[in-house]
């Protein structure tokens, strides 16, 4: 059924994407609505905590240390988990980790596989690379279902549907269940309670009948071989219970050091991402437990850029990022534009340091784009409950962009403008023939101008091209007549 | 050179000269200074997420237990449930309509509800957490039956997440419920009842 879902692969720079989909009323609607609900839900139960603040500070401080000495968590993560049965792959790359999954898969003969909503399998493209070897992959979060039966992209880290109304997904749910499985209701309507029943029908008997499931893991405890799953649905639980092998994909930078350290992030993540003091169901699990869950169980630890990403001095901090979405919540951009215009599984301000970070720059024009993919308004940073500093990440990140094109042969109309004006002001003569030109041009384009801005000045709407780059979306003040230097020298 | 050196390798050389911080130690519990105001609070957030929730005395336990399990006619009771509880639904049922285990996912499917202790409740959050020790069963059996009657005894609730957390044995699969299951993807608002069991009844016992 995967055979025509699209992948983020080929998608154009930011600003275009953009563009198309600040076209798109009924998104924007949808996506005002879903994040204006989240952010008044959050705001509350963080209210309920004497000290948020406290807790943010000792999340980052945990992540950093472990991160700092990840090497060792991860040595020591290995040997606990294969001392509980586990058998622990390590995937440089997502090819790598597709193939180990795959492998397992195929091992076992089976021709699909449940899986537990995970942004690093999102990441590896592990569903695609599954289907093309044959084996189907089921997601069975409700949002990923809406997803693959739709035939779309995800758009949210939490929400990946979050871009589709309640009557979309009823329409999406009556076309598209019984093409892979149980169908819809009949009288199916577009009330959520109904929505939700009719994927609990359509997903039981995958559920009842998968020998294998697929996981990632929101944390790993190094020093107890412990992965925890954190969701809402029963999903998760049903993924990581039922099955006889479990293969859980789990990004390096997932590590915590100890057990203790887990209780600040259970406090931190379901009131940051859902706005809830606590999620539905949490699912902990060290290893295989006899009689009880999967007896087989895989962990594949995964690099896919988190080397590259963690030798970034200012952006290693990314890697402290528990993906609970509120960055995205609060974003202006993300709110109007939506998550598909940023290319990849992982969206909104966070997806504009992440993919840069895990992929490099000056490479590829879409992840160059997305650091520019922001105005800086610093409320990613605010609400981030694991303090990563986005706006600063974000700056570091344009100035590696801007490097990176230095010995490009054809500049940019910026570097081209910026290097010119280097040029006039490095001499003092060269500043004042350019001032007096300037001077003129404002004289006459004084005359041309109809329109005058907010503050009484002269401005110009429309400039003939390359000009017309910056006056589609902006008016340029018209040169004041007279500079600086030739008033002071007119009325000293 | 094996993935597993290549990524050992990679992060050790990228964080060489990274600055060095000490990690936090772990977050100070405080003890409930008011206890009847732990419970109430648990009582009232496990509400809150739409668990029903029961206070009872420790002789009322089976009556309740009955009251929740409402018309179910097949019910699973893990072994180490306290020997009352069995017998009054036994009673009730019949001893066929009773088990302590099913032996596949399509038999365990059959039966209605099934009854619990737990671990730990958690009052800040109106969390129950199983360990699927003694009384709990293995995790499937409170997964797939449609109801799940969870006895809380009061003296296991604690105030808050990181006192639960140093209580569990992380060497135990865990199960942390807050509520019955629930989903906020369809425009961000809850619904409860997807794929875990759709009525939670909490039954706090003792303290009354």
């Amino acid at each position: 059924m995967s055979a025509d879902a699209p992948t983020f692969l080929g998608m154009p720079p930011f600003p275009e994407a953009a563009h198309e989909a600040l076209g798109n009323e009924q998104l924007r609607h949808n996506l005002r609505r879903a994040t204006g609900t989240i952010r008044d839900k959050r705001a509350q139960v963080i209210g309920e905590l004497d000290d948020w603040e406290g807790l943010r500070t000792r999340a980052a401080l945990i992540k950093d240390t472990a991160l700092h000495d990840l090497d060792r968590h991860l040595v020591e993560l290995e040997e606990q988990l294969v001392a509980r049965g586990v058998t622990v792959h390590w995937a440089r790359t997502a090819e790598e980790a597709c193939m180990i999954v795959g492998d397992i898969a195929q091992s076992h003969d089976v021709d699909e596989v449940v899986k537990v909503k995970s942004m690093a399998t999102q990441e590896i493209e592990l569903n695609e690379a599954l289907q093309a070897r044959g084996i189907a992959a089921w997601e069975t979060d409700l949002a990923e279902l809406i997803v693959q039966l739709g035939h779309d992209l995800p758009s949210h880290i939490l929400v990946p549907a979050i871009h589709r109304n309640r009557t979309e997904i009823r329409d999406i749910f009556r076309a598209e269940m019984g093409q892979v499985g149980r169908a819809a209701p009949e009288d199916l309507t577009d009330d959520p309670a109904q929505l939700a029943e009719a994927s609990r029908l359509h997903l039981r008997e995958k559920f009842l009948r998968a020998r294998m499931a697929v996981s990632g893991a929101n944390f790993a405890v190094a020093e107890t071989g412990t992965l925890v799953v954190v969701e809402s649905e029963g999903n998760g639980r049903m993924c990581l219970t039922l099955p006889e092998v479990l293969v859980s994909v789990v990004g390096i930078e997932k590590v915590v050091p100890t057990w203790d350290d887990l209780d600040v992030f259970l406090q931190l993540l379901p009131r940051s991402s859902t706005g809830e003091r606590m999620n539905p169901y949490t699912s902990t699990w060290s290893g295989v437990t006899e009689g009880d869950g999967p007896q087989e169980c895989h962990v594949v630890l995964l690099d896919n850029g988190r080397t590259r990403a963690l030798a970034d001095e200012v952006g290693r901090q990314a890697l402290r990022c528990i993906r609970c979405s509120a960055c995205l919540n609060i974003c202006p951009v993300y709110e109007r534009t939506g998550g598909h215009a940023y290319g990849s599984v992982y969206p909104g301000p966070i997806g504009a340091i992440l993919n840069p970070l895990l992929k490099g720059v000056g490479h590829d024009e879409q992840v160059d784009s997305l650091p520019f993919a922001s105005s800086l308004c610093g409320a990613c940073y605010e609400v981030c409950p694991v303090k990563i500093d986005i706006p600063t990440v974000l700056v570091d990140l344009r100035a590696q962009v801007v490097d990176a094109h230095r010995e490009d042969r054809r500049p940019h109309a910026e570097a081209a403008a910026m290097r010119a004006g280097a040029w006039a002001m490095g001499s003092s003569r060269r500043m004042a023939l350019g001032q007096r030109a300037s001077g003129l041009a404002g004289a006459v384009l004084g005359r041309v101008s109809r329109r005058a801005n907010a503050s009484g000045r002269q401005v110009l709407g429309w400039l003939p091209s390359p000009g017309s780059a910056w006056t589609r979306t902006r008016d340029l003040p018209v040169p004041p007549t007279e500079s600086f230097r030739r008033w002071w020298k007119r009325t000293r | 050179m094996s993935a597993r050196d290549e990524i050992l390798t990679a992060v050790r050389e990228a964080v060489r000269d990274a600055p060095r911080g000490q990690p936090p130690g772990p977050q100070p519990t405080v003890p409930p200074t008011d206890r009847s105001a732990m419970l109430e609070r648990f009582a009232a957030l496990a509400a809150d997420y739409r668990a029903t929730v029961i206070r009872c005395k420790a002789s009322e336990v089976s009556v309740h237990v009955l009251k929740a399990l409402r018309d179910a006619r097949r019910v699973i009771l893990p072994a180490g449930l306290p020997e009352v509880v069995v017998e009054a639904v036994s009673g009730r049922l019949g001893k066929d309509a009773v088990a302590a285990d099913a032996a596949g996912h399509a038999e365990l499917e059959g039966f209605d509800a099934v009854v619990t202790t737990c671990a730990a409740g958690i009052a800040a959050t109106g969390t129950v957490v199983l360990d699927h020790g003694e009384g709990q069963g293995r995790r499937a059996l409170t997964l797939l039956p449609d109801l799940h009657v969870c006895i809380v005894r009061s003296g296991q609730v604690v105030p808050d997440v990181p006192d639960a957390v140093r209580r569990l044995d992380p060497q135990r699969p865990q199960t942390w419920i807050s509520g019955p299951s629930a989903t906020s993807d369809i425009e961000l608002s809850r619904v409860e009842g997807v794929h875990g069991p759709r009525t939670l009844v909490v039954l706090l016992v003792g303290d009354r």
